[in-house]
């Protein structure tokens, strides 16, 4: 349990995710950019705030890079996944 | 170090690291377990994305079937009850086991662990709720797993407007909605459930301190993927 690292402003970061689902649902709907570049927009704008609470919420900054790795390996197995399925489509 | 001290400082707090990873194990296994979550949400995600963009008919348009704007405050409770937690857990990190407290000079009082974890715990159970309502609305105006249910609200204005409503394709939406969606309440209710069972054996009876917080960090960092996975959720299946 290391607590000496600097603590992050939750609340900050809390503005920051609220902040980000509005700018999400007024994209979604309140905007008229082509559907392509919408589900771009909003796929980068999800993964923004996951990483924010990941990083932030859960102190994966303050960890240990072997802790890290826990987490990170995953990412690129799911990644293949949805990749994977998506192909079927195109073959 | 001898093995007797060895031993001594197993017995004691802050919670013995494992060796090899440097944390202790409690959240090692949480981790790894999330680790696995990833993957169980993964395939759930990668089959809907493959079921839905593999379809040739139009698949219902954002916010014609599902209430957004409920979801969109459902969203922000989830989002608030992460920050709660992670305040329950920098309170107990500072020492403060207490619910609220004056503060001199201002005037909002000091939020501790028993204050913040329940803020938790009644966000999380607001948003499993506000699910159930919405699940009951959707079954009620004719969503089910298996699609628009004969003669209901949905069937007829999909009827009118096919491309809109997503007719062809109502069957996978309703499936990959229903499942999605159930399993992410499934997850977020045995949060609840295990958050209650931690505020009255642990939290109310002060048994955490600054030394030895090992179950609020471990429900927090589970609470918290909750909350992520939710986040790409929200983003997948409301509003693309």
């Amino acid at each position: 349990m290391t607590t000496e690292h600097v603590r992050p402003n939750y609340i900050l970061i809390w503005g920051y995710l609220f902040v980000l689902t509005v700018i999400e649902v007024a994209a979604a709907f309140l905007s008229h950019i082509p559907k392509h570049w919408l589900i771009i927009i909003l796929v980068i704008l999800a993964v923004v705030k996951a990483l924010l609470v990941a990083i932030y919420f859960m102190h994966l900054k303050f960890e240990r890079w072997r802790l890290r790795l826990i987490f990170i390996i995953p990412l690129p197995l799911a990644a293949i996944l949805v990749l994977a399925t998506i192909t079927e489509k195109i073959w | 170090m001898t093995h007797a001290t060895a031993t001594a400082n197993m017995m004691h707090p802050p919670a013995p690291a494992e060796p090899g990873s440097g944390v202790y194990s409690n959240k090692l296994g949480m981790w790894i377990f999330l680790a696995s979550d990833v993957m169980f949400f993964t395939a759930l995600i990668g089959s809907y994305i493959i079921l839905r963009f593999g379809m040739r008919e139009p698949w219902a348009a954002p916010g014609a079937v599902l209430n957004v704007p409920l979801t969109g405050i459902n969203t922000f409770l989830l989002i608030c009850s992460s920050v709660s937690m992670v305040k329950a857990y920098a309170a107990i990190v500072d020492g403060k086991k207490y619910f609220l407290r004056p503060v001199p000079g201002k005037l909002l009082r000091d939020g501790g662990l028993k204050f913040w974890m329940l803020v938790t715990i009644i966000c999380g159970a607001m948003f499993v709720g506000v699910q159930v309502v919405e699940y009951f609305k959707l079954v009620q105006h004719g969503l089910t797993p298996a699609g628009f249910r004969e003669g209901s609200h949905f069937a007829e204005v999909a009827l009118a407007d096919p491309a809109k409503y997503g007719a062809a394709t109502a069957g996978l939406f309703g499936s990959t909605f229903f499942t999605m969606t159930g399993f992410h309440g499934f997850h977020v209710t045995c949060g609840v459930v295990s958050m209650l069972y931690l505020y009255f054996t642990k939290v109310l009876p002060e048994k955490y301190s600054p030394q030895d917080y090992r179950g609020i960090e471990t429900i927090g960092l589970y609470w918290h993927f909750v909350d992520l996975v939710w986040i790409i959720l929200f983003t997948i299946v409301y509003l693309i």
